[in-house]
């Protein structure tokens, strides 16, 4: 897609709810933004620094070659400067230096280094919440700097001072307390997995099982709440796939939840809600823990587990292992009998979640199992897909309604790609991606659905 | 917290205009909050969604799965979007006094 022409400030004045007091306590943060709270964003700032070496190179390493600048989808759907990653950091880096470094210290505005203003820290709220850590800069940067790092660290200071999206603390909030983001309580998660049953009953006359809470079950499989509110059609994939097979599976309760929303605000959340994960496993005794269609349930889960809360020596490998993993591995070893003429009718491309692609490393086995159930299977061009791929716009924590300016804007060059395939059905396995797509297709006209890669797989298992 | 007046009574509500008291619902705000939602008149229709998402509710204390409100209401998903433009999860629920389902959705 073509770089926009520049228009400063256009998007300064889209911004999240913020969170307030009752969003924020249950987190262990500030209620509101105490009154020394520049001293301890600062010492919040030098934890950081301290603590990961990575934002400390980051911090210096880039040379402003601005090679980053027109690949971010906010940048090239808004035009705004501040959405152009070397200057979305810069907001960062300009405070780095004023408190930082030498230069900064001394000369200030002469070493383009400033204070911690409330202006600064308002620029901050508005610009890192317009940023989806999609991470596709990083791509493209000669030296590696992985702008959403930086996202992730201003977010994280932020909320030290009680400065937080009330989307995001909502969300965690429902994690901790009930077990998944959407706050779907035990007897309802079990009304709608024995409602799911009965689905699968009518659809295939078979007693395919959705289990919940069994204890000694092979395999653990979290799936995104989402899935058993607004995706009964993935969720009931998952059921049908382990009968076909034979796997003895169960949710659980506890951890009702793949996402895990700490990725989009501080390491303490990113930890806790992980560590779920982990109890639920271990207390119900299952051999092997599998991750549901979710891309950053995916990169929460595959990159940090062992580090925040392993090691899973108790779990089988692979561990944990992403569906698509486990199904793509069970055609290529013959266990599934499929009818590809099931998908007949539709023209299917296939969308990389940027969690899964260039978080997790999860390319291929998502386009094994298209291949593998449809006979019109298109790619998006290459420069838009796999490790290149383009954020539907809504993740990172943009998924809410205020923002949806910002998501529209960030979705468009995934829809221009989108729109050279001629599909009319997007598959993909995030939940943030098919929750934000169709609102995306109706914002820019696009006739198409929006299905999951276990959708289209259930649809051609043949049983 | 912004408050809203609804049939002469006052609420508190989120800034989506959700109430935030899922138990000071009655049948006159969900007329009320209709017109918010470009609803000009609740039908039989509209009705069985409210009741049935009501219902669910107070059994359960949250939303129930999209597929279940269409299967049990009988209504298709595109029918409720008819009658709901903002959908199940958002207008719906708005009018039936619910708290906003959010998260992945």
């Amino acid at each position: 897609m073509k770089a926009p022409p520049l228009c400063p400030n256009i998007a300064a004045n889209v911004h999240a709810h913020r969170a307030k007091k009752e969003y924020l306590e249950p987190l262990g943060l500030p209620a509101e933004r105490p009154a020394d709270w520049r001293a301890k964003a600062l010492d919040k700032f030098r934890e950081l620094l301290h603590e990961r070496r990575s934002l400390s190179l980051y911090m210096d390493v880039c040379v402003r070659c601005g090679a980053c600048a027109d690949k971010c989808p906010f940048f090239l759907g808004t035009g705004d400067p501040n959405n152009m990653p070397v200057a979305r950091a810069e907001l960062f880096r300009k405070v780095y230096r004023r408190y930082f470094t030498a230069a900064g210290k001394l000369a200030g505005r002469l070493a383009t280094a400033e204070d911690l203003t409330d202006d600064v820290l308002d620029q901050w709220f508005t610009y890192f919440y317009q940023c989806s850590e999609c991470r596709r800069c990083a791509v493209f940067c000669p030296f590696g700097v992985d702008t959403a790092e930086i996202t992730m660290a201003a977010r994280e200071i932020m909320a030290s001072i009680g400065v937080a999206p009330k989307y995001t603390t909502e969300v965690i909030r429902k994690a901790n307390e009930i077990g998944n983001n959407l706050g779907i309580p035990l007897a309802a998660w079990k009304d709608s997995a024995e409602f799911l049953e009965q689905e699968l009953k009518e659809q295939t006359g078979k007693d395919i099982k959705m289990p919940v809470d069994q204890e000694g079950a092979e395999v653990l499989l979290v799936p995104p709440s989402a899935d058993m509110f607004a995706n009964a059609d993935t969720m009931m994939g998952y059921a049908k796939l382990f009968y076909a097979v034979g796997v003895n599976w169960t949710t659980s309760t506890y951890a009702s939840e793949a996402g895990n929303f700490g990725l989009f605000l501080n390491y303490e959340q990113l930890q806790k809600i992980n560590r779920r994960i982990v109890d639920a496993a271990r207390n119900l005794r299952v051999k092997r823990l599998i991750i549901g269609e979710c891309g950053h349930a995916w990169r929460a889960a595959q990159a940090f587990t062992d580090t925040l809360n392993g090691p899973l020596h108790f779990l089988q490998k692979p561990c944990p292992e992403h569906i698509c993993e486990f199904a793509a591995r069970l055609i290529r070893g013959g266990w599934l009998k499929l009818d590809k003429s099931a998908n007949d009718g539709v023209t299917v491309t296939y969308h990389d979640p940027c969690n899964l692609a260039r978080g997790g490393g999860l390319i291929d086995e998502p386009r094994e199992i298209l291949r593998a159930v449809v006979n019109d299977f298109r790619e998006m061009p290459a420069d838009t897909i796999r490790e290149k791929t383009f954020c539907c716009g809504g993740g990172g924590g943009l998924l809410t309604e205020e923002l949806m300016q910002t998501r529209m804007n960030g979705a468009k060059p995934r829809v221009e790609a989108f729109r050279t395939t001629g599909a009319d059905l997007l598959a993909t396995p995030c939940a943030i991606c098919k929750a934000q797509f169709p609102e995306v297709f109706k914002h820019y006209g696009v006739d198409a659905r929006v299905v999951g890669v276990m959708d289209l797989l259930a649809k051609a298992i043949v049983i | 917290m912004p408050t809203l007046t609804l049939a002469g009574k006052e609420f508190d509500v989120d800034e989506d205009g959700f109430i935030q008291d899922a138990t000071k619902w009655d049948d006159s705000i969900a007329t009320a909050l209709a017109e918010q939602e470009g609803i000009k008149v609740l039908t039989d229709e509209h009705w069985k969604v409210i009741r049935y998402l009501r219902d669910y509710f107070q059994k359960f204390g949250s939303a129930p799965m999209i597929r279940k409100v269409t299967k049990d209401t009988g209504l298709p998903l595109k029918r409720i979007y008819e009658l709901f433009p903002t959908g199940p999860a958002k207008g719906a629920c708005k009018l039936a006094g619910l708290p906003k389902p959010t998260g992945c959705i």
